[in-house]
C-alpha cells in the first residue's frame, strides 16, 4: 500500500510540474547546487543545505526533504547526483531534479544521505511549514498539528507569522494553542499566564496533557509551575477542559449507545409485531434478519457497479424476501399452533435451523463481504474528541424512519386497524367481517419483512454469515420483553436504553461482561416489573 | 417417605416397566458383550460404542430432568444445558486436578491452560477440586444453587410461559459468553480436556469405561425413580395442577412459587449429575455446551419421546441422538435439515410424541380385538390424557 | 427495610414462614363480623371497577350480592382473594388479618375459599385428586412430598364426594364431567378447604332446575358454620337462599336489605329496569 500511495503522490506531483516546467529551468541549476551540499559529510553543512533549499522554494523541495526525512534520499557516489528512492523494498530511484526514473540503477553505486536527530527535527518543521501554504485548510491543519509535536523557536516564529493571515478558524485555533503551548515554557510568568488563558477550553489532548503536567508536583514535591497565580488559573483551566472532555465523551458514549440501541430496535421491532401484537413466538426471526442481510449481498452481486443503489434496492427486496418467507411460515406452521406458544416456539426454532443450513448450503458457511457505499463510509468530525461515524448515524436515522412508518401503518391504515382489532378480540373481529386468517398472514409477513429490512441495515455494520440471526434473537426478545409486550413505543425506548446502558458499562466491564451484566439486570428487572416498562393495563391483561 | 404411590406406579405403568427392563438389559448386556467377547466376535461391543451408549444414558438423565419441569410443571426450560454443563465443569475441574504434574508443561499444580496464560497461582475457586468428594458435592451444589437463585427471582415475580423460556435461554447464553473468556479461569475456548485419571483409575482403560457406563445406568435408574416418586406423590399432583391452572392452585392455598422452585432446583441437580457423568466419558467439556441450541435440542428429545411420561423422554433422547450419530456420520450436511424438520413435524403432528403414538396403536389394537370399546384403565387414562402446555 | 429483612421476607414467600403450623392464626371474629371492606377503590385504565366500596359480612351469614354487569362483583372477589390490589381502602378478615398484605395462597390458607364464575376444576386430575388437592391441611412441599393423606382426610373426602353426589365418579377425570358436576366439584373443593369464609361466584349458572335446587340446599346447609358470600344473577335462586342481599352498582353499594326490600327500592328498579 505505501508504495502505491507514494506512486500516486509522485504522479500527481509530476502532473503539477508539467506546465511551468520551462520557468523552472533556471532555478533548477541553483537547486542542483544546493542538493550537492547535502552530500557533505557533515551535519552542519547539511543543515545549511536544507535552509538553502527552503529559501529556494523549488517545486521539488518538499519531495526531497520528505525523502531525506524518510531516509530515501541517496546520491550517486561518482557524480554526486542526488536521487530519490521510491520505496523501501526494491531499489528503484528517480532523479531529484527531474523526477525521471533512472533505469538499471545499482544499489552499490549509491549512498544514503544520513540525518541526525537535530536535522530530522528541522526537517519535520520545515515540511510542515511547506504545507502551511496549501490552499486546502485540512492540509494546513494537519501541518500545524505536526508542528505542535516539535515546537522550537523557528516553528513558533513561523506560526506567529502565519496566524495573522490564517482565515480558517480551526487552523487558527490550532496555531494559537501551539504558540500558547510554547509560551508555557517562557520565563516570564505573565506570558505563561496569558498562554494558559489562551488554552482555556481547548480539546486537544496534547494541550490537556501539558496543562495537567503543569499543575502536578515534580519528584521533589515542588510544583511544576512555580508561580501560584499561573498555577491557580491552570487548575481552573484544566477543570474546565476536563468538564468539556467529559461532556463530549459522554456524548460519544450516548451516540454509540443509540447506534447499538437502534440496531436492537430494528432487530426487535418485527418481533414486537409478531410477538407483541399476535402473541406468536417466532424463533426464526433472527434468520429472517439474516435473509435480509444476504439479500443485500445478492443485490450487490447483481449490481456490482452500483453499490449504493444496490443497498437502497435491497431494502424493498429484503422486505419482500423475508416477508414472503414469513407468510410461508405462518401459513405452513404457525397457524396450526395458535394458542400454544411453547409449541410455536419449538416449531419456529426448527424453521430457523433449516434456514441456517439452507444459507450455509447456498452461500457457504463463510462470511460474505457486503460493501459499504461511499456516502455511508467515513465519519463526521465534530471536534477533536467527538466524531460520528456515518454508517451508524444512517442506521439511527433509518431505524427512526422505519419506526415512524410502522407506527403510521398500524394507526392510520385499514390493515393497521384490522391488525389491532384481531389482536384485541379475535372472535369479535371475525364477527365484524374481518378475515382474521388473512390479517394473521399479513401481520406475520409485516413483522418478517421488517426483520428483512433490519438485515439490510445490519449488513452495513456486521459480518454477514449464517449465524447473524442467532446473535440478535436473544437481544431482540429482551428488548421486547423489557419494553413491554404489545407496545411499539416500549420497544423503541427499551431498545435504545438497553443500547445506551450497554455502552455505558463497556468501559468499566468490557464488552462481554457488559452484555452479561445487562442480561442479569434484565432478569432482575423482569422480576420487578414482569410486564415490562410499558405494560398493557386493564382487566384483559389481568387474566 | 411415602413409597406406596411409587410402588403402585411401578406395578401398573407399562412404560416404566419397559424402561426398567430395557435399562437392566443394557446395563448388564453392554459391558458383558464388551468385556467377555473377543474383539473378533461379531457380537463384541467396542469401547467406542459402549462410550456412545453411555453418553446416551447421560442424555436420557438430562431429558428426564427437562421432562420433570416441562412435562409435569409446565416450565419450558431453554437453558437446561447450562446446568448440565456446570455439572460437567465441576467434574472436569476434578479431572484436571487429577492430571497433576503429567500435563504438557509439567507444572505440579496448575493445569496446562493456566501455565499457558502465565498464571502463577491456582484461582481460589479451583481449591478443593483435587478431592473427589468435594467435586461431587459441587456437581450437585453449583447447578442447584444457580437454579435456586434464578428460580427464586423468576418464579417469585411470576414470570411464566414464553417469558420464562426466553429468560432461561438468556441465562445459558450469558454463561456461554462468560465461559468463553480466558480470564474466567475455566480454560476459555478450549475448555477442560486431556484427562488422565478418575479416582486413581486410568480414564481410558476399558475397566474404567465399564465403571462409568454402569454408573450412568445406575444414576439414570435412580433419577427416574426419584422423578417418579415426586410425580406420583401429592406434591406431584400439586405440580401438575400448577402446570394446568397456576392461579387456581394458588387459590387452593398452595405456594405455587415454592413448588416450582424446588422442582426446578431438583431438575437442575439431575441435569448437573448427568453432565458430571458425561464429561469423563467424552473426555472434554467446553463452553459450546452452553449453546442455546443444546438446551433446545434436549426439549425436542422430550417432545419426540412424549412429554409428561418420563419414559418418553428417555426414548426420545436415545432415538434423536441415535439419529444424530447416524446422520452426522453418513450425511452430515443433512443433519440440521432433519433436526429442523423434526421440530416442526413433532409439534404439528405428534403432540404426545412416540409414546403417544404407541398408546394410540395399542388402543386401536385393543379396540379391534374386543370389538366393544375397552374400559379405560387407570393406566391408559393417565398416559392418554391430552397434556396441554 | 434492611437487607436482612428483605431476604427473610423473600425467603418466607418462597419457602414458607419459619413457624410451620398447619394454619395461620384464624380470623378473630369476636365482634361478630368476619369481613370488613372499607373504601375500596380499584381503577383499570381510568375505569373505576370499585368506587369507595364499603361492605361488612357477619359471622355465619349467607350474603347474596347482585348487580348488573360491570358493577364490580368479580373485582371485589379479586381484591378479597389477593388477585387484585386496590388503589386505596382496606380489607380485613376478622379484626386481625389485613388481607391487603397477604398473597393468594396465604389468604386461602387463612381461611377464605373461592369458587370462580367459570367452573375451574383441574381437568387433568380425577375427581378424587381435585378434592385431595383442596383438602385442609399443611400445604408445604415437604409435607405433600413425604406424607400420605391421614385417615381423617380420606374420610372427609369420602363425605364430600357423597355430599356433592360424585362418589361414583371419584376416579373419572374432572375434564369429562358435565357442567353442573364441575360446579359441584368446585363447591366440593371449597368444602374440603373448610374455610371460614366462602366466596361463591355464580354457582348455578348453566344448571338444570334440579341441580339448582340441590345447590341451594348445599349452600343453606353451610349457613351458621361458615360465612358465605354468593354472587348471583338468578333472582329466583337468590330469593330461595338469601336473608340479606347487597346490590352493587358502578363499584359501590346501592342498597342492602332483605330481598323484598331491595326489590322495592326505586333506585334498584331504575338500575335494573331503567337506563
Amino acid at each position: 500500500m505505501p508504495a502505491s500511495i507514494q506512486l500516486i503522490c509522485r504522479l500527481s506531483l509530476l502532473l503539477l510540474l508539467a506546465i511551468p516546467i520551462a520557468a523552472q529551468a533556471q532555478s533548477d541549476d541553483l537547486f542542483v547546487e544546493r542538493l550537492e551540499l547535502l552530500t557533505a559529510n557533515n551535519f552542519k553543512q547539511k543543515e545549511q543545505a536544507v535552509a538553502g533549499l527552503l529559501n529556494l522554494r523549488h517545486p521539488n523541495t518538499k519531495a526531497v526533504l520528505q525523502a531525506l526525512l524518510d531516509g530515501r534520499l541517496y546520491y550517486e557516489r561518482a557524480s554526486k547526483r542526488v536521487v530519490i528512492r521510491a520505496a523501501e523494498d526494491a531499489f528503484s530511484v528517480a532523479d531529484a531534479v527531474t523526477l525521471t526514473p533512472i533505469p538499471d540503477a545499482s544499489e552499490d553505486a549509491f549512498s544514503r544521505i544520513t540525518t541526525n536527530n537535530q536535522l530530522r527535527k528541522n526537517l519535520r518543521g520545515a515540511i510542515a511549514a511547506f504545507e502551511l501554504d496549501s490552499p486546502d485548510a485540512r492540509v494546513r491543519l494537519t501541518a500545524v498539528r505536526e508542528m505542535l509535536r516539535s515546537l522550537d523557536e523557528d516553528t513558533v516564529a513561523l506560526l506567529r507569522e502565519r496566524v495573522e493571515q490564517e482565515r480558517d478558524d480551526e487552523v487558527r485555533a490550532a496555531m494559537t494553542s501551539g504558540i500558547a503551548l510554547f509560551d508555557l515554557d517562557n520565563e516570564d510568568a505573565g506570558v505563561r499566564l496569558a498562554a494558559v488563558e489562551r488554552l482555556r477550553g481547548s480539546l486537544n489532548s496534547d494541550v490537556y496533557n501539558r496543562l495537567r503536567a503543569l499543575i502536578e508536583r515534580d519528584d521533589d514535591g515542588n510544583p511544576v509551575e512555580p508561580d501560584p497565580e499561573v498555577r491557580a488559573v491552570a487548575i481552573d483551566v484544566v477543570n474546565g477542559i476536563e468538564t468539556r472532555r467529559a461532556f463530549y465523551g459522554s456524548l460519544e458514549t450516548l451516540f454509540f449507545g443509540l447506534s447499538l440501541g437502534s440496531v436492537l430496535v430494528l432487530a426487535a421491532i418485527g418481533l414486537a409485531i409478531t410477538f407483541g401484537v399476535m402473541g406468536v413466538i417466532n424463533m426464526a426471526h433472527g434468520e429472517l434478519i439474516m435473509l435480509g442481510a444476504y439479500t443485500t449481498y445478492v443485490m450487490q452481486l447483481l449490481l456490482p457497479d452500483h453499490i449504493g443503489a444496490a443497498v437502497l434496492l435491497a431494502i424493498p427486496a429484503a422486505f419482500i424476501v423475508s416477508g414472503a418467507t414469513g407468510v410461508l411460515i405462518e401459513r405452513g406452521i404457525v397457524r396450526f399452533l395458535y394458542g400454544r406458544p411453547l409449541e410455536t416456539l419449538l416449531a419456529t426454532f426448527g424453521v430457523s435451523l433449516v434456514l441456517q443450513q439452507l444459507v450455509r448450503d447456498i452461500f457457504t458457511a463463510n462470511n460474505r463481504p457486503v460493501e459499504t457505499p461511499a456516502w455511508m463510509a467515513g465519519s463526521l468530525q465534530i471536534n477533536e474528541v467527538f466524531s460520528i461515524t456515518l454508517n451508524r448515524a444512517y442506521v439511527v436515522i433509518f431505524t427512526l424512519l422505519v419506526f415512524g412508518l410502522l407506527l403510521a401503518l398500524l394507526s392510520k391504515t385499514t390493515l393497521g386497524l384490522k391488525v389491532r382489532a384481531v389482536a384485541q378480540n379475535r372472535n369479535m373481529a371475525r364477527a365484524m367481517g374481518v378475515r382474521t386468517e388473512w390479517v394473521d398472514a399479513m401481520t406475520f409477513g409485516l413483522g418478517a419483512g421488517i426483520a428483512g429490512v433490519a438485515g439490510v441495515a445490519l449488513s452495513q455494520l456486521t459480518n454477514v454469515g449464517p449465524n447473524l440471526g442467532q446473535q440478535y434473537i436473544i437481544d431482540s426478545f429482551m428488548v421486547v420483553v423489557f419494553g413491554g409486550v404489545g407496545n411499539l413505543w416500549g420497544t423503541l425506548i427499551g431498545g435504545m436504553s438497553l443500547g445506551v446502558v450497554n455502552k455505558l458499562l463497556e468501559p468499566y466491564a468490557g464488552a462481554v461482561l457488559a452484555k452479561i451484566f445487562v442480561l442479569v439486570a434484565l432478569i432482575l428487572f423482569i422480576q420487578r416489573r414482569p410486564r415490562g416498562l410499558f405494560p398493557q393495563k386493564g382487566r384483559a391483561a389481568e387474566a | 417417605m411415602h413409597l406406596q404411590p411409587l410402588l403402585d406406579v411401578l406395578r401398573r405403568e407399562r412404560g416404566t416397566q419397559v424402561f426398567f427392563v430395557l435399562l437392566l438389559i443394557v446395563a448388564v448386556g453392554v459391558p458383558l458383550l464388551h468385556a467377555a467377547l473377543p474383539a473378533s466376535s461379531p457380537l463384541h461391543i467396542s469401547t467406542y460404542t459402549m462410550t456412545l451408549i453411555g453418553k446416551y444414558l447421560t442424555y436420557a438423565l438430562l431429558a428426564i430432568s427437562v421432562d420433570l419441569v416441562w412435562g409435569y410443571c409446565g416450565i419450558l426450560s431453554l437453558g437446561h444445558a447450562a446446568f448440565f454443563a456446570l455439572g460437567g465443569y465441576a467434574m472436569g475441574m476434578y479431572l484436571m486436578r487429577q492430571i497433576g504434574p503429567r500435563g504438557v508443561y509439567g507444572h505440579p499444580i496448575l493445569p496446562d491452560f493456566m501455565v499457558f496464560l502465565n498464571w502463577k497461582e491456582l484461582p481460589w475457586f479451583w481449591y478443593g477440586f483435587d478431592m473427589f468428594w468435594f467435586a461431587a458435592l459441587m456437581v450437585v451444589l453449583v447447578p442447584g444453587l444457580l437454579a435456586f437463585v434464578f428460580g427464586w427471582f423468576a418464579f417469585r415475580s411470576r414470570v411464566t410461559g414464553v417469558y420464562l423460556s426466553i429468560i432461561t435461554q438468556a441465562l445459558t447464553f450469558a454463561l456461554m459468553l462468560a465461559f468463553f473468556r480466558n480470564d474466567m479461569g475455566f480454560g476459555g475456548n478450549n475448555g477442560l480436556t486431556d484427562f488422565k485419571e478418575i479416582l486413581g483409575f486410568d480414564i481410558n482403560a476399558s475397566g474404567t469405561r465399564i465403571g462409568l457406563f454402569i454408573a450412568s445406568a445406575v444414576f439414570l435408574a435412580l433419577g427416574y425413580l426419584a422423578c417418579r416418586y415426586i410425580t406420583s406423590s401429592r406434591a406431584g399432583r400439586v405440580v401438575q395442577a400448577v402446570r394446568d391452572a397456576e392461579s387456581r392452585t394458588r387459590f387452593l392455598g398452595y405456594r405455587v412459587e415454592s413448588y416450582k422452585l424446588w422442582v426446578w432446583v431438583f431438575s437442575a441437580v439431575l441435569a448437573g449429575i448427568a453432565g458430571a457423568l458425561y464429561v469423563p466419558q467424552v473426555g472434554i467439556i467446553n463452553p459450546s455446551e452452553f449453546q442455546p441450541i443444546n438446551s433446545i435440542e434436549v426439549v425436542i428429545w422430550v417432545a419426540v419421546g412424549g412429554r409428561g411420561t418420563l419414559y418418553g423422554a428417555v426414548a426420545g433422547a436415545v432415538l434423536v441422538n441415535y439419529a444424530k450419530t447416524y446422520f452426522t456420520a453418513a450425511l452430515p450436511e443433512y443433519w440440521l435439515y432433519a433436526l429442523g424438520t423434526l421440530f416442526v413435524l413433532v409439534t404439528l403432528f405428534l403432540p404426545r410424541g412416540v409414546v403417544g403414538l404407541v398408546d394410540q396403536a395399542r388402543d386401536a389394537l385393543a379396540k379391534r380385538r374386543a370389538s366393544t370399546p375397552a374400559l379405560p384403565t387407570a393406566d391408559s387414562t393417565l398416559s392418554s390424557a391430552q397434556r396441554s402446555p | 427495610m434492611n437487607v436482612a429483612a428483605i431476604a427473610r421476607n423473600g425467603w418466607e414467600r418462597i419457602v414458607g414462614p419459619r413457624h410451620r403450623s398447619d394454619r395461620r392464626p384464624s380470623a378473630d371474629v369476636s365482634h361478630g363480623t368476619i369481613l370488613y371492606l372499607e373504601d375500596l377503590t380499584v381503577t383499570f385504565d381510568g375505569f373505576r371497577a370499585l368506587n369507595a366500596l364499603t361492605l361488612y359480612v357477619d359471622v355465619g351469614e349467607l350474603r347474596c350480592i347482585i348487580g348488573p354487569n360491570g358493577a364490580g362483583k368479580t373485582t371485589m372477589m379479586d381484591v378479597i382473594t389477593g388477585k387484585t390490589r386496590p388503589d386505596s381502602g382496606s380489607a380485613w378478615f376478622g379484626q386481625n388479618i389485613d388481607l391487603l398484605t397477604l398473597t393468594e395462597p396465604e389468604i386461602a390458607q387463612a381461611g377464605i375459599g373461592r369458587k370462580f364464575q367459570k367452573p375451574t376444576v383441574l381437568e387433568q386430575h380425577t375427581v378424587f385428586e381435585n378434592l385431595e388437592l383442596a383438602v385442609a391441611g399443611n400445604r408445604s412441599i415437604v409435607h405433600t412430598l413425604f406424607k400420605p393423606l391421614t385417615a381423617e382426610q380420606r374420610t372427609r373426602i369420602d363425605e364430600v364426594l357423597t355430599a356433592i353426589g360424585l362418589a361414583d365418579q371419584r376416579h373419572v377425570r374432572a375434564g369429562t364431567l358435565s357442567h353442573g358436576q364441575k360446579q359441584w366439584l368446585e363447591i366440593g373443593m371449597l368444602l374440603m378447604q373448610d374455610p371460614q369464609l366462602l366466596l361463591v361466584d355464580e354457582p348455578v349458572a348453566g344448571m338444570t332446575p334440579q341441580e339448582v335446587e340441590r345447590t341451594a340446599e348445599l349452600l343453606l346447609s353451610l349457613e351458621g358454620k361458615h360465612s358465605v358470600v354468593v354472587v348471583e344473577h338468578d333472582m329466583d335462586f337468590v330469593r330461595s337462599i338469601a336473608k340479606r342481599v347487597t346490590v352493587l352498582h358502578e363499584g359501590s353499594v346501592l342498597a342492602e336489605g332483605t330481598i323484598d326490600e331491595v326489590q322495592a327500592n326505586p333506585k334498584v328498579q331504575e338500575v335494573y329496569l331503567g337506563v
